[in-house]
């Protein structure tokens, strides 16, 4: 089966895993702008960082038939550094242009401080008059549905963005009827130990339905799997879900989120 | 899919992590102060949780995700060194819950 992975870090995977993707039929991955593990020293090595997502991935993606397309953005948690912060603002229009990049992201909140929320403002403007499509990062563990509650309040105050070009990412149970009840598309993350397993992500599936719902591997630099996505994949496929509706979940879904940024075509 | 279904294809690892969560409490009685460990928030926000589970209404994942949420709705001040620890802490002047 096809599967789009509509939000993975290669930057921080070996070439081993791109040839795992291609095994498995993960030929199209979209990759957001995020956290590196530590926080950076100077806005130059954000422009690296950009650097490398834009023309980098897509050539190392290429040689093993997958494509890869990126997402810009400053991510929450350095945005607790304001000076930095606004220095990687100024850099976003420049990589936004770029051919393989599809929108603003991931952007959102970590902690929920008013430094966050005062950079994410920003994004959502330059979004706005760009109409950029939006990924959004919520805030994982018990921050969660406060800061997604804030984050949706910013949007909606925002009125030049449309709730449907908006993916609100790594949303969980009690979060996922009020972003659905708002208009948005929502990602559901499947971590090892920390966030949503298979299972739970079917489960999900089944209770909210098969509308506006993306799945994600997030895979990056901690404990992660790239091939969550066909894990998942199978475990609908296990307890006698159509073919139908895991190519709706895996496929169609995030070909029909994305698509609505004409750079973006899938394999 | 009937509901049996579910009990044949999932018992097996879910009786594994009933018998995990057992050994974690029974660690935190074995080992010394166990009192003062049971007062910290995160094993309360655990117990409540649990008590959650009983309650067969369909609701059991929301209804544990709210008990270990932040319910409070303004921003914070700074980052600083505060961390995310799973259950929510509560702050001075806050309710307790
Ligand atoms: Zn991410």
């Amino acid at each position: 089966m096809k599967i789009i992975d509509p939000h993975i870090h290669m930057v921080s995977r070996t070439t081993d895993d791109y040839l795992a993707l291609a095994y498995c039929g993960i030929h199209t991955v979209t990759e957001p702008a995020f956290w590196a593990g530590f926080d950076r020293l100077s806005a130059d090595s954000f422009y690296d960082y950009f650097v490398h997502i834009c023309e980098v991935e897509p050539v190392r993606a290429s040689r093993f038939g997958i494509c890869h397309y990126c997402w810009i953005g400053m991510n929450s948690k350095e945005s607790e550094n304001l000076s930095l912060a606004h220095q990687v603002l100024k850099m976003l229009p420049e990589f936004l242009d770029r051919k393989t990049s599809i929108g603003i992201g991931e952007i959102g909140l970590n902690k929920n401080s008013r430094n966050e929320i005062q950079i994410l403002q920003a994004q959502l403007s330059i979004a706005a008059q760009r109409n950029e499509l939006v990924l959004i990062h919520t805030p994982h563990l018990e921050d969660k549905r406060k800061g997604t509650r804030l984050i949706m309040d910013l949007i909606r105050n925002e009125s030049r963005i449309l709730p449907s070009r908006v993916l609100i990412d790594h949303a969980e149970e009690h979060t996922i009827g009020e972003i659905k009840d708002n208009g948005f598309w929502y990602g559901l993350t499947l971590y090892p130990n920390s966030k949503g397993s298979p299972e739970r992500a079917v489960d999900t599936v089944e209770i909210f339905g098969s509308e506006g719902v993306c799945i994600n591997s997030s895979a990056d630099w901690s404990v992660s799997d790239p091939l969550a996505t066909v894990k998942c994949a199978n475990e609908m496929r296990r307890r006698g879900h159509r073919q139908e509706l895991m190519d709706k979940v895996f496929y169609h879904n995030p070909n029909q989120f994305l698509s609505q940024c004409p750079k973006f075509k899938a394999l | 899919m009937p509901a049996i279904k579910a009990v044949e294809m999932y018992f097996p690892d879910n009786r594994a992590r009933l018998l995990e969560i057992a050994a974690f409490l029974d660690r935190i009685d074995r080992y010394e102060s166990g009192d003062q460990a049971r007062q910290d928030f995160r094993y309360r926000s655990f117990i409540k949780a649990l008590q959650i589970l009983l309650e067969p209404d369909g609701l059991r994942t929301i209804k544990v995700q709210e008990a270990l949420s932040d319910p409070t709705r303004e921003p914070i001040e700074a980052v600083a060194d505060s961390k995310a620890y799973g259950a929510w802490k509560p702050g001075d002047g806050d309710e307790d819950y």
